[in-house]
């Protein structure tokens, strides 16, 4: 048995040095870009001698505020390499045509777009939704952490090592050619014999705990930690729609383990789920994957529909009008969204009936949406508007988002679906209410609780550099491709013969320059802000007349958040408080009960990296040791019982007063 | 909760907006632990779905008629429910105060437990041996990654139980044990809940049909 056993094949699986793709110009210019970019941070924070700092007052951390502002990190991070993905196809697009081979063969065409897509969803959108989750709602509902501070940590670090083990994938080896949905059996062992369909299963199973993780968390949160005297009809809009995405996540995430774990036992196991022969249904996976895809898009702007509703009273000056209603309209929409995942695929032929259902459920969403968009305006009708950059965002929203809800009602009509199913546009659709409703409203969201976050806020000009590149650069690469959607060009296509359609697609990349301007405004309106920090100091607490809880305390908070728990009486609790003459209290102050920082979740995260990577390769040493160390570090954690401290009372008065000279000295 | 008033103050009229003493809301881990149990019943939602789908997709090859041997799946179940009792009892005992005999029970739960997973890996092997393992027909894939989830499951709450036992042994009741110890009770009793759909759906269906 042992004879033919292979020394390399033992050590390193199917890792070869083939599997270095040093072959590839490009991928070469970009890991040598990566590779100094990266030398160069390393160095500066040894240089800067951060290594401590960031280990203690970050990586290690269990506040949710800088958890939260790690997400979106992270996400602003992924956002350079999906949208580098979005313009190599946009840029192979606009000039594949006839004789023009383009630059981008097919094979690593079809890795970008499922790269680009993965990307997109799992590590820029859904970390930024979960980000600013962690860092507001804890502050709107007068909490001093998450219910469980640990295993925040923990998720945080679990969507890094998926994100890490995607970006693995551009320099060791391939990433998928399947799409970011992956169906079989294209993505089955015969279809996708190589490491891509790995990299993205690990690279998504081990992100997917680490959401399903903070789901729960954030659950907790929401359900226990609530502010004495805030019922849940007092609840600021912002946290009813995290309750509700929250739900979803715990309500959707298990399905997409179980389905993409049933692809790694077709993959690994050789069973007969998703395959064509021995009884498979491939049509299984796509059914369960929708399952959990639709739930994933409402997961994805439910929260946005929270910050501009928060953004809408607070620049209007006035209470949101119909908060039931947008309460019951949120909670309709978490319901439905479970009602409509056989829209994605009216083409399987499961007849008139079935399609006919799931086609009425989809347009019948549009009514609770719809109500929430006329909220918004009603909120803003006769009302003191102000235009700063956050509402510029939310008015930008709306239009754009108006746009992509109808085209969205005309997909769901089954007939129109049979012509314009997996054309361009459906690309359009899902762009305009993805940038449209959840990247705008995310980049709102900064916006309005950059100031609560650092204790500046962003400067304005940039911001609104970036909100016009943004909006027009979004119309100029996403128009064109409705109508190419109803010429009846297909997406995933890596080079074009009839030359008439080429305008369309120039139009296209150049809209994708202007949105490439958008990011690089916000960019430089980052290191502005850095640069201008003292002049656009928030010393108040509240820079724009806020009508929530988190902007009663002070810009940054402290790490308790709130020295006494506040006690709510109404909706808009600090708009109350404000107005009825709330007293900043200045004495009695106790001790505070918080808990410790860990290491645990960044040693487990690392280790679940070498675990995937020891699964993708075959590396079975590899993948068992760390499997096994997973297991006994997380035993090991739970022997710890000493896991939380008290913030002594000197150390709260000192913060108290160095705030109220803050305050005074405004004045 | 005894200080502050959570009554409306008149208009104008400035009520207390915080409390002095700690505000410190209880039973987020109970809550937690809930709702992570939901969500892994919908993993074994989408096995159950899978399985209906996919079972009797045979490809020519055996049913479950041919295939599973009742009398020996009643004994395996018996296990499990007995597990479930006896980690009852032990439960009990906690809320006595009762270590020593916590502990005992605690270790019944765990022989049957064992018990449970020795016979259903029995009945694995000799299912793989007949040549109708999980790469055989759809319904075999879905047959064996179901009652297999559920396996791995109960070989997880083993591993937890003896984990639970060392620390109760070092440490003793105290609240952060018995606040573990309710976790993994309901853990147990939930794989029971999940084993009597596998029992039912799985097993004596697929015999009766």
């Amino acid at each position: 048995m042992f004879a033919n056993l292979d020394l390399q094949k033992l050590l390193f699986g199917r890792l070869t040095l083939e599997a270095i793709p040093y072959h590839e110009p490009i991928l070469l210019v970009t890991f040598i870009g990566v590779a100094i970019g990266g030398v160069a941070v390393l160095g500066l924070i040894t240089y800067m001698r951060w290594w401590g700092p960031l280990w203690r007052d970050w990586f290690t951390s269990v506040d949710h505020k800088k958890i939260g502002i790690m997400y979106v990190v992270l996400a602003l991070v992924m956002l350079l390499r999906g949208f580098s993905d979005a313009l190599l196809m946009r840029s192979q697009q606009a000039i594949a045509f006839g004789a023009n081979e383009g630059y981008l063969p097919p094979h690593h065409y079809d890795q970008i777009f499922t790269a680009h897509g993965v990307i997109m969803i799992f590590f820029v959108a859904m970390p930024l939704v979960t980000g600013l989750m962690n860092f507001v709602v804890p502050l709107q509902i007068g909490a001093r952490d998450v219910a469980f501070p640990f295993l925040n940590n923990f998720s945080f670090w679990m969507t890094v090592s998926g994100a890490v083990t995607i970006m693995a994938s551009l320099f060791v080896g391939e990433f998928a050619r399947t799409g970011w949905l992956a169906y079989p059996p294209l993505s089955g062992p015969a279809g996708s014999p190589g490491v891509g369909v790995d990299y993205y299963i690990w690279g998504l199973q081990i992100a997917g705990i680490g959401t399903l993780l903070s789901g729960i968390n954030l659950i907790a949160t929401i359900v226990k930690m609530r502010a004495p005297g805030m019922t849940m009809m007092k609840m600021p809009i912002f946290t009813w729609t995290s309750l509700c995405t929250n739900i979803l996540i715990v309500a959707a995430f298990p399905i997409l383990t179980a389905v993409l774990a049933l692809l790694s036992l077709d993959r690994y196991v050789g069973t007969h789920f998703f395959s064509n022969d021995l009884g498979g249904n491939p049509m299984m996976y796509v059914n369960l994957i929708w399952i959990w895809g639709h739930p994933e898009v409402y997961i994805l702007i439910l929260p946005a529909f929270g910050v501009f509703s928060e953004i809408v009273s607070t620049f209007s000056g006035k209470r949101l009008f119909g908060y039931a209603s947008m309460v019951y309209a949120t909670v309709v929409i978490t319901i439905l969204s479970y009602l409509v995942w056989l829209h994605h695929f009216f083409t399987m032929g499961s007849g008139a009936s079935v399609n006919s259902f799931f086609g009425i459920t989809t347009m019948i969403i549009s009514i609770p949406t719809g109500a929430k968009l006329f909220n918004w305006l009603f909120t803003m009708y006769k009302g003191r508007i102000r235009f700063d950059v956050p509402m510029l965002w939310a008015i930008g929203f709306m239009v754009t988002f108006t746009i992509g809800g109808m085209t969205g009602v005309l997909l769901a009509v089954p007939p129109a679906d049979f012509v314009l199913h997996n054309s361009l546009f459906l690309i359009a659709h899902f762009h305009n209410v993805i940038i449209g409703g959840v990247l705008f409203g995310m980049l709102a969201g900064i916006t309005y609780w950059f100031p609560k976050a650092f204790g500046y806020q962003l400067d304005p000009f940039w911001g609104k550099m970036s909100f016009w590149f943004w909006l027009v650069g979004f119309y100029f690469a996403f128009m064109p491709l409705y109508v190419l959607g109803l010429m009846g060009v297909t997406r995933r296509v890596q080079h074009f013969d009839d030359p008439s359609l080429q305008i369309w697609f120039i139009i296209a990349a150049f809209g994708a320059v202007l949105i490439a301007l958008g990011i690089l405004a916000f960019i430089i309106q980052l290191v502005v802000s850095f640069m201008r920090r003292e002049e656009l100091r928030d010393v108040t607490g509240d820079p724009w007349g806020g009508r929530t809880l988190e902007w009663s305390t002070s810009s940054p908070p402290p790490d308790y958040n709130f020295a006494f728990t506040p006690v709510i009486h109404d909706h808009d609790a600090w708009s109350d408080m404000k107005r009825r003459g709330y007293a900043r209290p200045l004495k009695d102050f106790r001790p505070i009960h918080m808990p410790k920082n860990t290491g645990t979740g960044m040693i487990l995260g690392i280790l679940s990296i070498g675990f995937s990577f020891g699964m993708i390769w075959y590396i079975w040493w590899l993948a068992a040791l760390t499997f096994i160390a997973m297991a006994v570090v997380t035993i090991g954690h739970t022997f710890n019982y000493n896991r939380d401290f008290h913030i002594p009372a000197d150390t709260v008065v000192g913060t108290e007063a160095a705030r109220t000279r803050l305050l005074e000295r405004r004045v | 909760m005894a200080s502050h008033s959570l009554t409306l103050a008149k208009d104008g009229e400035a009520p207390s907006f915080y409390m002095e003493e700690d505000h410190h809301p209880e039973g987020g881990t109970m809550l937690g632990f809930w709702i992570y149990l939901m969500s892994d019943c919908l993993i074994f939602a989408a096995l159950f779905a899978t399985y209906a789908v996919l079972g009797r997709n045979y490809a020519a090859g055996p049913s479950p008629k041919d295939l599973f041997d009742l009398p020996l799946v009643a004994l395996n179940t018996s296990m499990l429910l007995f597990s479930s009792i006896t980690y009852g009892f032990a439960m009990l005992e906690m809320a006595n105060g009762k270590q020593a005999r916590m502990q005992l029970w605690l270790g019944v739960t765990g022989l049957f437990g064992l018990a449970f997973i020795g016979l259903e890996l029995y009945e694995f092997a000799h299912l793989i041996h007949e040549g109708a393992g999980p790469q055989r027909s759809a319904f075999l894939s879905s047959f064996f990654t179901l009652v297999g989830t559920h396996g791995l499951h109960v070989t997880l709450g083993l591993v937890w139980l003896i984990v639970l036992m060392v620390q109760t042994e070092k440490k003793g009741l105290i609240p952060e044990n018995q606040r573990r110890l309710q976790c993994l009770s309901m853990f147990w009793h939930f794989l029971d809940v999940i084993w009597i759909g596998v029992f039912t759906f799985v097993y004596l269906m697929g015999v009766l049909q």
